[in-house]
């Protein structure tokens, strides 16, 4: 599966907003963070604004705030934004789609649709934050600790 | 909130509340589930969450070992909360008793399995950091 990137700068902005929820942060602080031109953002965070994910605050220190229920919002909410991924047979069209081994093929292809769906609807901003917060660790834990080497004598 | 092990006379409460999430009343099999799950109780529990004295919720869980091919796992076959009492962390607490209770019995991994169009509680195995794990379930259709 192979998201637009508009779809995954959304992404990354509603989570990292949503990580940081008493945090203001700018359409450049986004960007340099996820290494992206910031006025590729410009239209990506006007769309999660219209859907009410975002708010911008304005005046000095000013930026986006997450303005969404993490609970409540899932992976797919957010994809629908930006992009209409289909799961109810969207290959039914393509050619040779009505010969029974095109029936065969859909069948499996809509097998792949089911988990995608319902893996994306499964998984809310919460969960996403959990899994980064928990990969964080984990990387931690594999870096060498700097306590470990002992100050220098004078 | 209470966390303990089921007794006899929660029997009548689980039945209800199954009912009032599946929407499906089935107190054979919860009587018979019951039965079961009073033997191997090193390797079999049945838990419910108690406030105020009331059951709102239950859960099922058990050591398996070597089915499909897996090697010794805790499963947790069923987990219930009274509608009425939801976001209130007890499913949360329920499944961590039975995940404590799954480390003491040995085994350190945790699995389930629900119907894909479960959002809600595909949603809250996920809020507990499950993830898809290495099996598929196949089916077909046998008449």
């Amino acid at each position: 599966m192979k998201i637009q990137r508009a779809t995954l700068l959304g992404l990354y902005a509603i989570l990292e907003l949503a990580d940081q929820p008493d945090l203001q942060l700018s359409r450049s602080d986004i960007a340099r963070k996820f290494n992206v031109s910031s006025n590729h953002l410009s239209k990506v965070m006007r769309d999660l604004g219209k859907a009410g994910l975002v708010e911008a605050v304005r005046g000095v220190g000013g930026g986006y705030r997450f303005s969404g229920n993490a609970k409540r919002t899932t992976l797919l909410d957010i994809i629908n934004i930006f992009e209409a991924l289909r799961f109810d047979s969207p290959n039914l069209r393509e050619p040779g789609m009505d010969t029974e081994l095109g029936q065969a093929l859909e069948l499996v292809l809509s097998e792949i649709n089911a988990n995608i769906h319902s893996t994306l609807r499964s998984i809310s901003i919460n969960t996403m934050l959990m899994l980064k917060n928990r990969r964080q660790q984990e990387n931690a834990d594999t870096l060498p600790s700097t306590s470990a080497i002992p100050p220098k004598a004078d | 909130m209470l966390i303990r092990e089921a007794r006899p006379g929660d029997l009548e409460s689980i039945i209800e509340i199954d009912n009032l999430v599946s929407k499906l009343a089935k107190p054979d099999y919860w009587r018979d589930t019951f039965a079961n799950f009073m033997h191997n109780r090193d390797s079999r529990f049945f838990l419910v969450a108690e406030q105020d004295g009331v059951v709102k919720g239950f859960i099922i869980g058990e050591v398996r070992a070597w089915e499909f091919g897996s090697a010794p796992c805790g499963w947790v076959f069923a987990i219930g909360v009274n509608p009425d009492h939801r976001l209130a962390h007890i499913a949360s607490n329920l499944l961590a008793a039975l995940c404590d209770l799954f480390v003491r019995a040995g085994v350190t991994k945790v699995r389930t399995m629900t119907s894909r169009q479960d959002h809600v509680l595909l949603s809250f195995f996920r809020s507990q950091g499950m993830m898809a794990g290495p099996y598929q379930q196949l089916e077909k259709e046998l008449v």
